[in-house]
């Protein structure tokens, strides 16, 4: 390859992304290895954990959906000059929203999950808008604000969904939604006789039935493409981007600014509700007490800053996290090997992720100093 | 009646003020050199970790402190380093800093106690003194005001030492020039790489001693939901206080009177006066936090450097 | 150009065969300069000429890629300021090094502090060094002042201090005149006679002619990274500096014709306005911008000219008073809306205010019409036409490169400001707030702009300049109105005065009937 190119690959943000997961993976490794585990025997069992069977496949894609979603929320507020660390607490309110609107509602089925899905979708809207409302009329920092407001969600969902007319006897969660609400694919056929008999007689399909496999990745990717498309093709995106970048000048030619970060945090909640609301109606069924947050919101943020927070990098940010922490699980079976271990890995991509400028201060150590003071500056 | 439920809030406020004090002191220190430290929690949380753990193998809580201050530091090293040398993202480091010190910890926690996601305890002559037990009457006023842990005192003495280091010496003056005028410092010749880097392993160290006040001295052990969010209160508190050390000391005790005041609300004998949901009172510290930024924030200005990498032409 | 070679002793500074590279940019290419004990010596160039640049590294600030450096007939290296520091060197940068929040004195000391047992500053040791050394030079300053509540040319001043507290015998300024009044340049001026006179050598960094002839000895011409000449600064005219600057012959005068002004676009009465810190910044303005002319806004950086552009562009609210603009009350009105009735800016800080830098060239030349057809359509863009216009209008202005996807920020200042020209002007507005239009741009694109404005003007159409340099004012100007402390103190026609008159007014003299 030449030098020129050579210098222009180094320089793309793919490489960069592709060093800085390799970089995590390699930290993982030692950590690992100093702690007495075979890496490779570790990392067998991840990637066995994911491709070796056919549900383990749709297992990946499952746990990836709600990342993708909440790595658009981040990734989508990023790119208005917002850090959402509110994911998390947005991710509350879609599930309770859609979970609610769910079990108490009577609609019929496929309305009945798209009402319920909007449901999730608009309470934790509502959620990031006032964060963004916060900001814009305050000037409260949205990462304080956020991360407020994800604790306030949390013992505000514990709190309602312990309440006696919602909850389930002898639980602590809601009732389970209707039938009616739920994206899974088939899923009273997959368990019915007619089902049973055609599942023993296809394997293949008989190992992903097992599966909550559900619409979810497809409204996934559907946003995803959504996003893009707003952000860079119509005037809503060109403002929301405008005002991420510069505020002042926005400002200055008539943009309303205010309105702009309010809408921000409204989208990128209402993107964060979708993951909750998704995750619901398509696999838990429920809302259910929360003893800490479960990290969906917060991996999101890892996922945007994987992706490039660019809004189609967080598909494939996601399904690689989802993939990490789906097949991680399984160490702690094989090996004995603390699941954490995958959390050590994201931390370490995100560091070096965090350091763009990593790759070329190296190499400037790294070049010989070729001419008496040449690009060498006073120290 | 009275006067015990005031020296009970006050006492719940003291004692769950010391975490948070050492842990926003750390935020102070960073930011006035001007590098955001948003990883706070994470090294909160590995301090809290290795005090237990320490302090449970060595059966001293105080070697334990030390240990976790210095857990603390060695994760701020990284801090520093990706922000000060590699002039990385402040706010995205310390993002990774939140994924990792947990996630080292816990890792850790497993490795160490048999895969549990807690600490075994440190018996309770173990755990940090209260060196004015004994000395009032007991279960009076003064007794349940002062019989603190010592990790309340040193926290306290800390504010005085950081603001007389701030704001009386010459080190103090130079890291305020880092954080507010870096370019400048660099130009006087101050060695601007050496004084961050400075700032932020002091900033981890003190939130490694957070930790530890809450592991070792508040609870005896270390377990997953230990710190939840504390390291983020601290933040706000830093805010509040205006980067000063005495206003974070006055922003640390509004904050942890307000958990303090979530226990005394959840106690029995005022439950059933005053029938407040526990998860409801749960949410008072948070909001109250948004209450106070939203009425104060405008108000105050950062170092004007906070958060800018440095690069040397 | 012939010179006496001197005795080497004789010479404070000698650099010899300085040659400066930053990758494949040479920034200076082989330059001899030296500099006389005791004298002021100037360095004059354009806007990216390489004059800064060759004096960082006698700063230490940067290491030359090749040549040497003597410093009172020896050899020296000099790897950082500290050792510039050590060798009698001081530097004034154009953009004060001054911690904002600290004292004068703290700022002085900074790095070099007095201290007792343990570390602790020995302020009250720092007071009376600091006043000891003002009262040597007679450079006025209030030891415990904070840096941001003075003046600008205090600030000056504590800056000249910095440098004397810690032994400089040769002190470099950096376009020290862009930030100062006549009459304060007047004061800059003795007191460089002051410091020659106790022995020591000032170097200044310039391309402000009319300062050259008043306060330096000799000056060296720099012209893209090379020497063109040494001279006596007495035996040269502004014009010849100027043409050995630029390499052609320049004119001071811009070509204008008499206005043709018609009937007022611009009304404002009794505005008062707040400051960011609520105090008051405009105290009862009243005045008039008519059609076909080009009223400037003359006054000292800081009187209130910020606060009343952002009032006239709807980004400060009004605390009472009137602002009509083509008869229509627009005091409430938002920015947006101005935008839409023909009221055009040009901000004094184009990449803050007028550019979204990460953006291209061409979605910044949409920013105001963004949501208006052809370039959008319901709310989605045509990127087409977006495309189309950009072109067009890259061609009209000569943006260079000529490339839309360019990013903003990528451009020079010249070709940063043309786009926000060409962007405003091409909307056709009724009004253009141009503020500080060349600020920071070298001669070629400093004409353009200029030339530009008095097209607009002769289209009939209304111009506010607001200018801190009072050599454009006079050139641009058909009236001047000075603003001092937040009122205007004068409206004159451009043929009833002149600099001397301006600066009075602009330092609070001399209050003319408005």
């Amino acid at each position: 390859m030449s030098d020129e190119k050579r210098k222009l690959l180094a320089a793309s943000p793919l490489f960069f992304t592709f060093f800085s997961v390799l970089t995590g993976l390699l930290v993982g490794a030692l950590v690992l290895l100093i702690s007495g585990y075979s890496p490779l025997k570790a990392y067998h069992v991840i990637i066995d954990g994911i491709f070796s069977r056919p549900s383990y496949i749709v297992y990946t894609v499952i746990y990836s959906t709600p990342l993708i979603m909440t790595g658009l929320s981040v990734a989508f507020a990023f790119r208005t000059g917002l850090f959402n660390i509110g994911a998390e607490g947005q991710f509350i309110m879609g599930a309770l929203g859609a979970a609610l609107a769910g079990a108490f509602l009577h609609l019929p089925p496929v309305l009945h999950a798209i009402v319920a899905a909007l449901a999730g979708i608009a309470a934790a809207a509502v959620w990031g808008g006032i964060a963004g409302f916060l900001k814009a009329r305050f000037g409260v920092n949205e990462v304080i604000a956020t991360i407020m407001l994800n604790w306030t969600a949390l013992y505000l969902n514990n709190f309602i969904v312990t309440l006696p007319s919602i909850k389930r006897t002898a639980t602590n969660a809601t009732a389970f939604i209707l039938d009616s609400a739920r994206i899974e694919i088939l899923p009273l056929w997959k368990v019915s006789e007619a089902g049973r008999t055609w599942r023993a007689m296809h394997p293949f399909w008989h190992d992903i039935f097992r599966t909550p496999f559900n619409a979810g990745i497809l409204v996934a990717l559907f946003l995803a493409f959504f996003c893009w498309w707003i952000l860079n093709r119509t005037t809503l995106g060109y403002e929301l981007r405008a005002v991420g970048h510069n505020a002042d000048c926005s400002e200055h030619t008539g943009i309303n600014v205010k309105a702009r970060m309010i809408s921000s945090m409204a989208i990128a909640g209402g993107l964060a509700g979708a993951a909750g609301a998704l995750h619901v109606l398509g696999w838990t069924r429920q809302a259910a007490e929360l003893a800490a947050m479960e990290g969906l919101g917060f991996d999101g943020i890892a996922v945007a800053l994987i992706g490039g927070t660019s809004p189609i990098g967080c598909i494939p940010a996601g399904l690689l996290f989802g993939a990490l922490k789906y097949g991680g699980s399984k160490l702690q079976f094989a090996l004995r090997a603390p699941i954490e271990v995958v959390n050590i890995v994201i931390g370490s991509i995100i560091f070096f992720v965090a350091m763009p400028k990593l790759l070329r201060i190296i190499r400037r150590w790294l070049e010989p100093k070729k001419r008496q003071g040449g690009d060498s500056h006073a120290a | 009646m009275l006067l015990e439920s005031i020296a009970f809030i006050i006492a719940t406020t003291l004692m769950y003020s010391a975490p948070l004090i050492f842990t926003a002191l750390g935020g102070v220190v960073s930011e006035n050199a001007g590098v955001v430290n948003i990883g706070l929690e994470g090294m909160m949380t590995l301090g809290a970790f290795v005090g237990a753990a320490v302090g449970y193998f060595a059966n001293d809580a105080w070697i334990g402190f030390l240990a976790a201050g210095a857990a603390g530091g060695a994760l701020a090293f990284f801090h520093a380093l990706a922000c000060v040398t590699f002039l990385a993202d402040h706010i995205v480091s310390g993002i990774a800093i939140n994924f990792i010190g947990p996630g080292l910890s816990l890792f850790l926690s497993r490795y160490f106690f048999d895969g549990a996601t807690q600490t075994l305890s440190l018996s309770l002559d173990a755990k940090i003194p209260r060196p004015l037990n004994g000395v009032f009457e007991q279960n009076g006023f003064f007794d349940m005001v002062f019989n603190q842990y010592a990790t309340v005192y040193l926290a306290l003495f800390l504010v005085a030492f950081l603001w007389f280091i701030l704001y009386r010496t010459r080190l103090g003056l130079r890291i305020r020039a880092v954080g507010e005028h870096p370019k400048a410092a660099d130009t006087l010749g101050i060695n601007v790489l050496r004084i961050k880097y400075l700032a932020v392993i002091t900033s981890g160290v003190l939130a490694g001693f957070g930790g530890a006040a809450l592991s070792v001295a508040i609870v005896s052990r270390f377990s997953s939901t230990l710190v939840s969010g504390q390291g983020f209160i601290a933040l706000a508190a830093m805010i509040f206080g205006k980067w000063k050390p005495v206003g974070t000391l006055a922003a640390c005790l509004l904050f942890s009177s307000a958990q303090g005041l979530t226990v005394y609300l959840g106690r029995g004998d005022l439950q059933r006066m005053l029938p407040i949901p526990s998860q409801l009172l749960a949410t008072i510290p948070f909001l109250l936090t948004l209450a106070v930024l939203i009425g104060f924030v405008g108000k105050s200005r950062p170092p004007a450097a906070d958060g800018i990498p440095y690069e040397k032409e | 150009m012939p010179e006496r070679k001197k005795n080497a002793a004789e010479l404070a500074v000698e650099m010899k065969q300085i040659t400066k590279r930053f990758g494949n940019f040479v920034a200076n290419d082989s330059i001899d300069f030296d500099v006389r004990r005791g004298e002021v010596h100037a360095l004059l160039g354009e806007n990216g000429a390489g004059k800064s640049t060759l004096m960082n590294q006698l700063y230490g600030l940067y290491l030359p890629s090749s040549g040497e450096i003597f410093i009172n007939g020896k050899k020296v290296r000099i790897t950082g300021p500290k050792i510039a520091i050590a060798r009698g060197i001081g530097m004034v940068h154009q953009h004060f090094m001054l911690v904002q929040p600290f004292t004068v004195a703290e700022n002085i000391v900074l790095g070099c502090e007095s201290v007792r047992a343990f570390g602790i500053l020995d302020t009250a040791r720092a007071f009376r060094e600091v006043e000891d050394l003002s009262r040597r030079y007679g450079l006025a300053v209030d030891p415990g002042a904070r840096i941001q509540d003075i003046s600008v040319a205090m600030q000056q001043r504590v800056e000249i201090l910095k440098c004397l507290y810690r032994g400089a015998e040769i002190l470099i300024l950096d376009e020290p005149t862009a930030v100062l009044t006549p009459q304060e340049i007047d004061f800059l001026a003795e007191i460089l006679q002051n410091l020659t006179a106790e022995g020591k050598t000032v170097i200044i960094i310039t391309h402000k002619l009319r300062e050259i002839k008043k306060m330096a000895h000799r000056c060296t011409v720099i012209r893209r990274g090379v020497k063109i000449g040494t001279v006596d600064v007495a035996s040269r005219s502004e014009s010849e500096l100027a043409e050995m600057m630029v390499g052609r012959a320049v004119s001071f005068d811009v070509e204008k014709t008499p206005a043709r002004v018609q009937e007022p676009v611009l009304l404002l009465t009794d505005i008062y306005a707040l400051n960011n810190r609520g105090l008051p910044a405009l105290k009862g303005i009243s005045l008039v911008v008519k059609r076909g002319e080009i009223l400037a806004l003359a006054g000292i950086d800081g009187n209130g000219q910020s606060e009343l552009v952002e009032v006239l562009t709807g980004l400060r609210p009004v605390e009472s008073g009137s602002i009509r603009f083509r008869n229509t009350e627009i005091t409430d009105f938002p920015s947006g809306k101005r935008i839409d009735m023909g009221l055009a800016a040009i901000p004094e800080d184009r990449q803050k205010r007028g550019l979204i830098g990460p953006f291209t060239i061409a979605e910044n030349l949409i920013l105001e019409e963004r949501s208006l057809p052809p370039f959008s359509r319901s709310g989605i863009l045509d990127l087409q036409a977006i495309s189309r216009h950009a072109k067009t209008l890259i061609d009209r202005f000569d943006i260079r490169p000529p490339r839309e996807q360019y990013i903003a920020s990528s451009l020079s200042g010249g070709n940063q400001q043309k786009v926000i020209l060409a962007r405003e002007i091409t909307r056709d507005p009724e009004l253009l707030i141009a503020s500080q239009p060349t600020r920071g741009l070298d001669v070629g694109a400093i004409e353009y702009v200029r030339k530009r404005l008095v097209q607009v003007r002769d289209a009939g159409k209304a111009v506010l300049l607001i200018s801190l340099d009072l050599d454009e004012t006079l050139a641009l100007a058909d009236r001047i109105a000075v603003i001092y402390e937040g009122r205007i103190v004068a409206v004159l026609d451009r043929e009833e005065t002149d600099e001397r008159t301006l600066g009075l007014l602009m330092a609070g003299g001399g209050a003319v009937h408005v």
